[in-house]
């Protein structure tokens, strides 16, 4: 099967100093399949997927626009870190939706609230949305964070790219989350690269990881291969320090 | 905002009375003798002690909402102020809404267009048009586009709304262009903040339009420009004092010029409480308007209980 999202030689340097922040790296992600990205923070794991999302920070710059390439037809969307700031905090969570819903499958006004209420639902979101809208603010983390998934899956996503999404929840919610992605993935069909500093994390969702450093890849394999026999001295480091999701042990 | 009033209330009585010059010698002038001003004075119940006389006037306040008969005019204070108010009120609103014009589309090419020629400029000529004072720029204002190209009347009012609008330009214009230099500042650089928060970048992955996200930018950037405008619109009112003298418009400010003149103690304290309770209801205004744009300043006003987490 021909790779869905293809990196090569990807090189992202900070625009003022031209110091290297990711440096050559080469990966393939193939349909259906869940590729994590791990590593410690500024490792560049989430500078690649904003690469790919075509979604640079300002300050830095992609040494070789042609380092990515996303099969035809393909469409990504992208959610957060922090889901309560990743939403305009002045407009209410139905209507953020709608409007992306409106804009991107050409909806009315109407019929695009309608869905969109329906789709936070689906997500586990109150039925109230259906009547009266709610701000983020008045959301907690973990509902926000669906809000956040709504959004992308509004834009009709064939990937769905992860930036550390359970990170700023609490550990509760954390495995809600992961639940509601991995459920969204089989049922959508989804390709997934998810980025986390959490291997824990990790080895819940994903089928492939690659293990990154400094901007460097460091190991790629198979999760189990790399949870239980890592080559590497920084693996086996990033190994060592996993938490458990508190609940998984259970099931 | 009560208390606004009740102080300028009580300051601007004692400050009329403190002040030197007799209400009485205006009127019958330099030459009149002694008695008449004795005989003036009891008229005016300005023989009695101050603090019966502080008693009448809020007692007549409160009954009638005037403060008595003006000296120089002879009628009711409160009904020449009045009649005078719509033209200061078409000032302020003329200029308000001129701010608002040349501000917002200002900070937001300033702030997209960070560091170009056009943000440049927005960011240096403010620093000139602020060390210019707003009687100098009426009165070039008038030389330019009244006295040689013509295009605007010197001053006064024309008849209709149409007139009171053209009548309006210059004063308006030249009240606006002392205010833009402040909000477009405050709205540039909120506007750049808000621009590099996480939810453009979310809004960007989403793939909306451009102008969909200017729209929640700008809605998120206005709130604090909008407050800094409310306090500027206060000193809106006291602004308009020199601009009407300038242009020549029959406004509460041109009143208040020829009260202070005469010594008319029941118009200066007329004009000095309707003033507080305009700039009182301007604020009003501007909280409504703020809660219009964020549910949560919504909340502080009790207008909404902020809803629960479901």
């Amino acid at each position: 099967m021909s790779a869905i999202i293809s990196v090569k030689n990807l090189g992202i340097h900070a625009t003022a100093s031209g110091r290297a922040l990711v440096d050559g790296i080469s990966f393939d992600v193939h349909p259906g399949e869940t590729v994590g990205l791990v590593g410690e923070s500024g490792s560049g794991k989430s500078l690649t997927l904003r690469a790919i999302m075509g979604l640079l920070p300002e300050g830095v710059t992609l040494t070789d626009t042609e380092s990515i390439t996303v099969a035809e037809q393909k469409r990504l969307a992208m959610i957060f870190q922090d889901p309560v700031s990743s939403l305009d905090p002045l407009t209410g969570v139905v209507k953020q939706v709608a409007e992306v819903l409106r804009y991107n499958q050409h909806m009315n006004r109407h019929e695009a609230r309608v869905q969109a209420a329906d789709l936070l639902i689906s997500l586990g979101l109150p039925q109230s949305l259906r009547t009266a809208d709610r701000y983020p603010g008045q959301l907690s983390g973990g509902q926000c964070q669906r809000v956040g998934i709504a959004i992308a899956l509004a834009t009709k996503p064939n990937i769905l790219l992860c930036d550390e999404p359970t990170t700023a929840l609490d550990v509760t919610v954390q495995l809600q989350i992961l639940d509601l992605l991995a459920d969204l993935r089989q049922r959508l069909g989804l390709t997934m690269l998810f980025v986390t500093h959490n291997l824990g994390v990790a080895a819940h969702v994903c089928d492939r990881l690659i293990v990154m450093q400094h901007g460097h890849i460091v190991e790629t394999g198979p999760t189990t291969a790399v949870l239980h026999h890592p080559q590497q001295e920084y693996t086996r480091r990033l190994v060592s320090a996993i938490l458990p999701i508190p609940g998984e042990q259970h099931r | 905002m009560l208390l606004v009033l009740v102080l300028v209330t009580i300051g601007v009585f004692l400050i009329v009375r403190i002040v030197p010059g007799d209400p009485a010698q205006m009127v019958l002038g330099l030459k009149a003798r002694p008695e008449q001003i004795a005989d003036m004075h009891h008229r005016l119940g300005l023989d009695q002690p101050i603090g019966q006389q502080f008693i009448s006037f809020v007692g007549t306040l409160f009954t009638t909402g005037d403060t008595g008969q003006s000296i120089a005019y002879n009628v009711s204070s409160k009904a020449l102020v009045l009649s005078r108010l719509p033209v200061s009120l078409w000032l302020i609103g003329c200029s308000a809404v001129l701010v608002v014009a040349i501000s917002l589309p200002l900070a937001m090419v300033a702030a997209l267009h960070k560091g170009s020629w056009i943000d440049q400029l927005v960011r240096i000529v403010p620093t000139i048009t602020l060390g210019m004072p707003e009687f100098w720029v009426g009165l070039v204002f008038v030389l330019l586009f009244a006295v040689t190209l013509k295009i605007f009347p010197v001053g006064g009012i024309q008849p209709g709304i149409d007139g009171m609008l053209y009548s309006m330009a210059l004063p308006s214009l030249t009240i606006a262009l002392a205010q833009t230099p402040f909000i477009v500042r405050s709205l540039r650089t909120r506007i750049l903040e808000v621009l590099k928060s996480d939810y453009v970048v979310t809004l960007r992955a989403a793939h909306l339009p451009e102008r969909v996200i200017h729209r929640h930018v700008l809605r998120n950037a206005l709130l604090p420009a909008l407050q800094l405008y409310g306090m500027k619109i206060s000193f809106l009112v006291g602004g308009t004092l020199v601009v009407e003298q300038v242009f020549g418009l029959p406004g509460v400010g041109s009143l208040l010029f020829s009260a202070i003149t005469a010594r008319d103690f029941p118009l200066i304290q007329a004009i000095a409480i309707y003033c507080a309770l305009g700039v009182v209801l301007i604020s009003v205004i501007v909280e409504i308007i703020g809660g219009l744009i964020d549910y949560r300043v919504r909340g502080e006003l009790g207008c909404e209980q902020a809803g629960e987490a479901a």
